[in-house]
């Protein structure tokens, strides 16, 4: 959001505990996010598409569960009205970003986008005055997203570029130009 | 309200069906930010009324595992102010647009501020009527040019926060889907805020306005600071930006309350009186 910044409601994590409840909160917002994009594209028959968020979702899922399983805990902290600098997590698409007719292609290079925000994010947390145990895990995290910015580019070389007029529909819902 | 120490998820508010909205509608938004702020509160969904219109916002209640009223066409307020009366311990929430609200339910809307009943109305403000395939409502921009109003309408924008807080609404907000948890915290405020609290929400539709995708750059996150003082907030709103976000308004006026005693009747008799 370009307008007055939000103030910075994410104090420094003093501990690694801190710091992974918010990567935990990340992993959470996005991959019910995807999962939700994922029955918005299966409602309107955009069934590639649905099928991919789908797919994004169960490895955010995982993310979230490979923190649960580093930590020990048997429940996540509570993600439900989680306050980030940013309107929403640094992994989590945009609603707005969607189009009916999208094309895998979009969705991995929103994908893409987000892993990038997330490795950024991490890299904040890894270069800001905290413990040294906080930014060595804030490091090895950076590094992980980074790592998937590159699975998801390998992901798009093998995937089509859309066509230009790709969101060009013969029967178009807009009366209104 | 019963906030109550049921840890339910924000999925947990959320019903089965799949909303059958445009991808990228803002509507999305509010369904996240509802279920997150019924979270918050922890509250059962047995305790909630999700009651609506009609258009493509006022589907919410499909979309919600609360109790929900699909309503007529302007008639939200009306069927939830009834609901509130008769059954003051559920939380109801009111939903619906600007078409809604606004045109049909212009009306509505000043009463149920002046009447000041305890429950909160939420109306998703894409300044177009999004069910009807894109006509211009009462905030659509007076220069908006469409196939349906060629070089736009010329009109002068309603004003709904100007008009909330003239009428006697008692708390007065606004939010934007493209935040989905400060929605959330904005509705957590209105819902604990006794009487009638409006929000505002800025959800764009982005089949018949997809230029309103470009509001994420325009909105103004914590813009107002909130007063208890409606001459402070009347000055506020005069440079409001129309993308100033956040709570303006929380009063001070005591919630409406029946007067006399409740007059409980079985439901048998209420069917007789109601046989034409
Ligand atoms: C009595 C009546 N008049 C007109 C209509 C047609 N109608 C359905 S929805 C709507 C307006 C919808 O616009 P809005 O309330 O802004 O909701 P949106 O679809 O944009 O969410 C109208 C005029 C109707 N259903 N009932
Ligand atoms: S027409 Fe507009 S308001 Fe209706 S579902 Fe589509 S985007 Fe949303």
């Amino acid at each position: 959001m370009s307008g007055k910044s939000r103030v910075a409601r994410q104090a420094l994590p003093g501990s690694v505990e801190e710091f992974m409840a918010c990567a935990y909160a990340m992993e959470v917002e996005a991959a019910e996010r995807y999962a939700e994009l994922a029955d918005q594209m299966d409602t309107h028959h955009n069934r590639e598409v649905a099928g991919l968020f789908a797919k994004l979702a169960r490895i955010e899922g995982k993310h979230r569960d490979q923190i649960l399983a580093r930590m020990g805990w048997e429940h996540g902290p509570d993600a439900a009205v989680f306050r980030w600098e940013t309107p929403e997590g640094p992994e989590t698409t945009d609603y707005g970003e969607l189009h009916y007719l999208m094309q895998p292609y979009h969705a991995l290079r929103l994908a893409e986008h987000n892993e990038r925000r997330a490795a950024e994010f991490f890299e904040r947390f890894a270069a800001a005055p905290v413990p040294e145990d906080v930014r060595a895990a804030a490091r090895e995290m950076a590094e992980e997203e980074r790592e998937h910015v590159r699975l998801i580019q390998e992901w798009l070389a093998r995937v089509p570029p859309p066509e230009p007029g790709w969101d060009e529909d013969m029967d178009p819902p807009a009366v209104a130009d | 309200m019963n906030e109550t120490a049921v840890a339910l998820a924000p999925a947990g508010y959320k019903s089965e069906v799949k909303p059958v909205w445009c991808p990228g509608c803002g509507d999305f938004g509010v369904v996240n930010a509802l279920s997150k702020a019924f979270a918050k509160l922890a509250l059962r969904p047995e305790d909630i009324a999700v009651v609506s219109g009609i258009g493509c916002s006022s589907r919410i209640p499909a979309y919600m595992s609360s109790y929900g009223f699909h309503g007529v066409h302007g008639r939200a307020l009306a069927a939830g102010t009834g609901l509130k009366i008769a059954r003051p311990d559920l939380t109801v929430v009111v939903t619906g647009g600007d078409g809604d609200g606004y045109s049909i339910g212009g009306n509505h809307f000043l009463h149920a501020c002046r009447r000041n009943v305890d429950m909160t109305y939420v109306v998703m403000d894409n300044r177009v009527y999004g069910m009807t395939k894109g006509q211009p409502s009462p905030t659509t921009e007076p220069d908006w040019d469409s196939k349906l109003s060629p070089d736009g309408t010329g009109l002068r924008e309603f004003q709904p926060m100007v008009i909330a807080l003239a009428s006697g609404a008692n708390f007065v907000a606004r939010g934007f889907t493209g935040d989905p948890n400060g929605l959330a915290e904005i509705l957590v405020e209105a819902m604990r805020h006794p009487g009638f609290s409006f929000v505002e929400v800025l959800s764009p539709c982005v089949t018949f306005r997809p230029e309103q995708k470009e509001w994420k750059k325009l909105v103004q996150e914590d813009a107002f600071t909130p007063t208890a003082d409606a001459k402070e907030a009347a000055g506020r709103l005069m440079h409001d930006t129309g993308f100033d976000l956040g709570v303006l308004y929380a009063g001070g006026r005591a919630p409406y309350a029946p007067r006399g005693p409740r007059a409980e009747r079985p439901v048998e008799e209420l069917e007789r009186r109601f046989v034409l």
